[in-house]
């Protein structure tokens, strides 16, 4: 068994507000479970309630941070876990070509854009640099690869004996792509979402919008239908709303790309407290 | 299926978009995509030969120099890039399927990803005005 568990779905800045109060606005941050082992995908604003409410017996975690934009680092201070000195906390994220993680992370927590610096933590602290292969943590298998968004960006697979999920909050498949999808050997993040039962991925934009959002490295509510359909995936999560979006925006969007393009899976646009129970 | 790697994704959708004929080949040297302007070289449609492995793809044309002499295929820029792992480039005289013999500049080089991997190499033709 699998739980999900979305603490943050929104895409490029937090937007609280009575309009944004049923989707959220809080940014990316999913925690996934199973008994006692908890991943905790990207450090979204979201990431401080859950921090806040981690459970007692539970003494490491493992965040995988896809990309290091704002909009998925901005909690990371915030996480409660982080200044215990009897947790053992795990960093996966992509390095660039020429700094390291460490530099990389260190460039927002320290000052002046944040007070404490990562070598304070109080944490045992430990760095991964991710693409790095398969490799698990606990019950789950985990694969890391790097996919269509700016600078350097990778999708998660997730997946245990009894079920497989895939996490790719930022991913801009259609880019460059005449009749998307193509084939599937040439379509970015393909490979990490074949077959899953949970695919969450970005659908920042309504169809209309797209045009003039092209290269920005996220994907319309259509593209995200389409990729799906194409990874055969059994129940796509549309993530990362656009900050601009109302819950009526977000509903509404939605309804029409469904009634256009007629999914024959499950589509639910994310929630903030919203939980899928896998396998 | 598998996916390839997203370097290798984002130069393919690079490619497509530009209006100079490219290459693109896999670690092994297998013609992996070839744009639209590069087909009338190979004188077919990407779509209709798909991938081809280098034994084939390097005898559908024919390279030479200034004195008409043939160039050997592990001597084109291409395959430099791809075995040395470095930029090469090259004049050349190619005739192609449509036996038309076209005089060209060519730089190809070599596509390494995050953490140093090969994924294969990149050629782009330039035909030099007659």
């Amino acid at each position: 068994m699998i739980d999900v568990t979305i603490w943050g779905t929104r895409g490029s800045l937090a937007s609280p507000g009575a309009e944004t109060a049923r989707f959220g606005g809080n940014t990316a941050c999913v925690a996934v479970r199973a008994d006692d082992t908890i991943l905790v995908l990207d450090a979204g604003t979201g990431v401080r309630r859950l921090g806040a409410s981690w459970p007692n017996g539970v003494r490491r975690v493992d965040l995988l941070l896809t990309h290091l934009h704002m909009d998925h680092i901005q909690g990371l201070g915030f996480f409660q876990p982080l200044y215990d000195d009897g947790m053992e906390v795990h960093i996966w994220a992509p390095a660039s070509p020429t700094l390291d993680l460490r530099k990389r992370l260190s460039r927002y927590l320290s000052p002046p854009f944040f007070p404490v610096h990562l070598r304070d933590l109080d944490c045992r602290l430990n760095l991964h640099e991710v693409p790095c292969g398969d490799f698990s943590i606990g019950p789950f298998r985990i694969s890391a690869a790097l996919v269509c968004h700016p600078g350097p960006t990778v999708g998660y697979r997730i997946e245990n004996a009894q079920a497989a999920m895939a996490y790719l909050p930022d991913h801009e498949p259609a880019l460059g792509v005449t009749n998307f999808p193509g084939l599937p050997e040439w379509t970015s993040g393909y490979g990490l979402a074949a077959g899953v039962d949970l695919l969450i991925h970005d659908a920042q934009y309504a169809a209309d919008e797209y045009p003039d959002h092209t290269g920005w490295g996220h994907s319309s509510v259509e593209h995200a239908m389409r990729f799906a359909a194409l990874a055969h995936a059994k129940h796509l999560v549309l993530f990362h709303h656009d900050p601009a979006h109302s819950d009526h925006d977000i509903a509404r969007i939605v309804d029409a790309a469904v009634a256009t393009l007629h999914p024959e899976f499950q589509v639910t646009p994310a929630e903030e407290g919203a939980v899928f129970r896998l396998g | 299926m598998a996916q390839r790697e997203i370097e290798v994704i984002l130069t393919r959708q690079l490619a497509s978009c530009l209006t100079l004929p490219i290459f693109i080949v896999g670690p092994d040297g297998t013609l992996i995509f070839y744009n639209e302007p590069a087909e009338p070289i190979l004188g077919h449609r990407f779509e209709e030969t798909g991938e081809m492995p280098s034994r084939e793809w390097a005898t559908v044309y024919t390279a030479t120099d200034q004195a008409d002499q043939p160039v050997p295929a592990e001597q084109l820029p291409l395959m430099i890039a791809l075995r040395e792992h470095r930029p090469a480039h090259g004049v050349l005289w190619i005739r192609g399927r449509d036996q038309v013999r076209r005089h060209i500049e060519t730089t190809a080089f070599p596509l390494i990803g995050q953490a140093g991997r090969h994924l294969g190499a990149v050629a782009i033709f330039w035909e030099v005005a007659r």
